[in-house]
């Protein structure tokens, strides 16, 4: 009698074990998950799922009024709406599917102290609903975009736009890989929470998004692009707007940068998991 | 392939008291530094206390559970029991994988799954039917599986026509009820369940419980069931582990285990049954209280024992009108048999100011079932007032009564009293 068992709980376990057949197992979950978010987040409004629509053009809007208008900062030859719509869109789905999966722990504590389940399925499903958020704000933005080309403004279409999907998932992988490493660091030592927010917002101006890259130069460009979002905004920019670098080696940092995160948090989260209903 | 279905060994959980979070990050480098770099034992496992949660110990760590062995049969139902704090639900929380032991294996067969709480992961704001599947599929089945049960869950929760009603518009008996409803369809090879069913109305109690002994007899499944409800317990499990202080105190049949735990939680050790009185008028001095006649609160009744004295002693300051009353409780608190003379006859006591002594020279029915009984002694007007009560003041073991080559009645089978026919 030693073989038979399907189920072995011990105190320790691998370094990474990530399980992906019981993720792929609980697939149905993470369905779950995502309807969850999306159904309850227009659950008694009256404007329902325009209001994914609402939060950007107003945002837009603002910054056509502070940066563009008031600040003068220089858009690179694209109409502004365009220009900051594109930031806001990509940045807001990063910054949404970095909160999602840094609460995972922290908001999800009551589910997790009662039922077993991988837990990977809930920042994974946090990444799925923003991105069908993302994409009814793209649908926007073509709107937008066509809207340009009609009137006559001159817009290039490069073949560099065939990366967005690539864009959207190194966005993506970005956010979870670094989300996961402050969930698990929040759910022990809740310190980080604060300074996770206003870090949040500091980063979000350490990235050219109400700015182009070739507005900043000398060591200010050289830290801008350090930063592993800058080649993704750029590229998508460059792709359809005709401002911003199309940087190889910008995406390929970006790239080795994302995986060597995502190996660490994997790391990290699986470590918390096993106990943290202990230290939240 | 062998027939056990889960089996614990060396298991233990060590806690840490107090706030975490002051002071963990100098202990997580502490232990890091000891058992990484050093190659030592790790200095907070050896230190652990024994979880007394009454008396405060030396060391900010604890052992919720520790030494932890025993083994499952397929198909088996067992109930856990044990005072709060014995370390029950973290058992239940290691073996649903909710947080890993500080020592030892769990090994299962099959399918785990753990009902620690009804309706985890509900969400206010979506409806019955959304909360259905996000239940389901937090529990384990896929969409395909919960489709094809919706309609038995829904009869069974009884709350069709608020399906498409937000849950927060619900009654909360009425969410408990969903909630155990998707429960109770799921279908795994292990069943953990805890204290859940404490809520809803009798009828939905009754419905749960006979659920439960459908999923343990019928479908051979194998459930361990947590829970205070000694009743409960008795009529779903075979078999009963007690915990106490994070440890194993009893491992055995259902009965044993409930009569050990009661025993051991009522009745912790020899004394007199004056010591027993809970509640008792200031005029009212006692001298003497003998039952059967010893004043411990340990007594056995011999078989062919036709009477039972009971015989009160005391002064009192302002006159009484009285009478004695006698209760004779199962282990689990249900009553047998009373001697409340008053309440059937309205004849009382007169006790004048100064010394009394009471005799009641009580007739046993011939036939009584064998085993260990409660007893509660109060001194009542009744409906009016009680001049000294006295909950649990003694055990009665019971020797049953047989003749020749029979054999005495069992309580949880025949009852307490055997009748006579003519």
């Amino acid at each position: 009698m030693t073989d038979d068992w399907t189920l072995v709980i011990k105190p320790k376990k691998r370094l990474l074990d990530l399980d992906l057949k019981s993720l792929w197992r609980y697939r149905d979950l993470w369905y779950m998950y995502v309807r969850r978010d999306i159904v309850t987040f227009y659950k008694q409004t009256i404007l329902g799922p325009l209001w994914f629509l609402i939060q950007p053009v107003l945002t837009t809007i603002m910054y056509m009024f502070v940066f563009g208008g008031l600040a003068k900062i220089s858009t690179d030859g694209a109409p502004q709406p365009l220009f900051y719509l594109s930031g806001i869109m990509l940045w807001n789905y990063f910054s949404d599917s970095f909160n999602a999966s840094s609460n995972v722990f922290t908001n999800n504590a009551s589910v997790f102290g009662k039922v077993y389940f991988p837990r990977l399925v809930v920042p994974l499903a946090g990444l799925t609903s923003n991105l069908l958020k993302l994409l009814i704000q793209l649908v926007l933005f073509i709107l937008v975009y066509i809207g340009y080309r009609i009137a006559g403004v001159q817009l290039p279409i490069r073949p560099a736009l065939l990366l967005f999907p690539f864009l959207v998932l190194l966005l993506a992988f970005h956010a979870l890989s670094w989300g996961l490493i402050i969930s698990s660091v929040t759910s022990k030592y809740r310190d980080l929470k604060f300074l996770v927010a206003f870090g949040l917002q500091l980063f979000m101006y350490a990235t050219p998004i109400i700015y182009p890259l070739s507005a900043a130069t000398g060591r200010i460009r050289t830290a801008l692009e350090l930063n592993p979002l800058t080649p993704i905004f750029e590229a998508f920019k460059y792709g359809c707007l005709g401002c911003g670098t199309l940087s190889w080696g910008g995406l390929l940092y970006s790239t080795v940068f994302m995986l060597v995160m995502l190996f660490i948090s994997l790391i990290v989260f699986n470590r918390v998991e096993r106990n943290f209903m202990d230290t939240v | 392939m062998s027939d056990i279905a889960i089996q614990f060994e060396n298991v233990g959980k060590l806690y840490h008291l107090g706030s975490v979070g002051t002071g963990t990050l100098s202990h997580d480098l502490n232990r890091w530094w000891q058992t990484k770099i050093l190659r030592k034992e790790d200095p907070y496992l050896r230190i652990g206390e024994t979880n007394d949660r009454a008396h405060r110990g030396n060391s900010d760590f604890v052992w919720a559970l520790r030494d932890i062995n025993f083994e499952v049969k397929q198909g088996e139902v067992v109930g856990i029991i044990g005072k709060n704090g014995a370390g029950k639900s973290t058992l239940l929380k290691l073996l649903s994988r909710v947080t890993a032991p500080t020592t030892g294996v769990i090994r299962a067969k099959g399918r785990i799954a753990s009902l620690l709480e009804v309706g985890t992961g509900f969400h206010q704001e979506m409806t019955g039917r959304e909360n259905i599947y996000m239940n389901g599929a937090i529990m384990g089945m896929t969409r395909a599986e919960i489709s094809r049960k919706l309609d038995a869950i829904v009869d069974f929760a009884g709350v069709e026509r608020y399906l498409d009603t937000p849950v927060k518009r619900y009654s909360s008996g009425m969410t408990v009820r969903l909630g155990f409803a998707v429960a109770a369809f799921l279908e795994p090879e292990i069943l953990v369940v805890d204290e859940v069913l404490a809520v809803g109305d009798a009828e939905f109690q009754k419905k749960a419980i006979g659920k439960m002994q459908d999923v343990s007899r019928g479908e051979g499944r194998t459930v361990l069931f947590v829970s205070h409800n000694m009743a409960a317990v008795r009529s779903l499990c075979q078999r009963g582990v007690v915990l106490e202080d994070g440890g194993m105190a009893f491992d055995g049949g259902v009965n044993e285990a409930v009569d050990y735990y009661i025993n051991g939680s009522s009745l912790a050790e020899d004394g007199l049954i004056i010591d027993s009185i809970q509640k008792k008028k200031s005029y009212l001095d006692l001298k003497e209280i003998l039952i059967n006649g010893t004043p411990a609160n340990r007594t056995s009744l011999k078989p062919r024992q036709e009477f039972l004295d009971i015989v009160i002693r005391g002064t009192t300051q302002e006159a009484m009108k009285c009478e004695v009353k006698f209760i004779i409780k199962k282990m689990d608190g249900t009553p047998m048999a009373a001697l409340i003379e008053g309440q059937y006859t309205g004849k009382l006591l007169d006790l004048p100011t100064g010394t009394f002594e009471i005799i009641k020279h009580v007739r046993l029915p011939k036939y009584l079932a064998d085993g260990e009984y409660l007893v509660d002694l109060m001194l009542h007007q009744p409906y009016i007032q009680n001049f000294f009560v006295a909950i649990n003041c003694l055990t009665l073991n019971i020797n049953g009564f047989c003749d020749a080559f029979a054999h005495p009645l069992r309580l949880n089978e025949e009852g307490f009293i055997g009748l006579c026919s003519e």
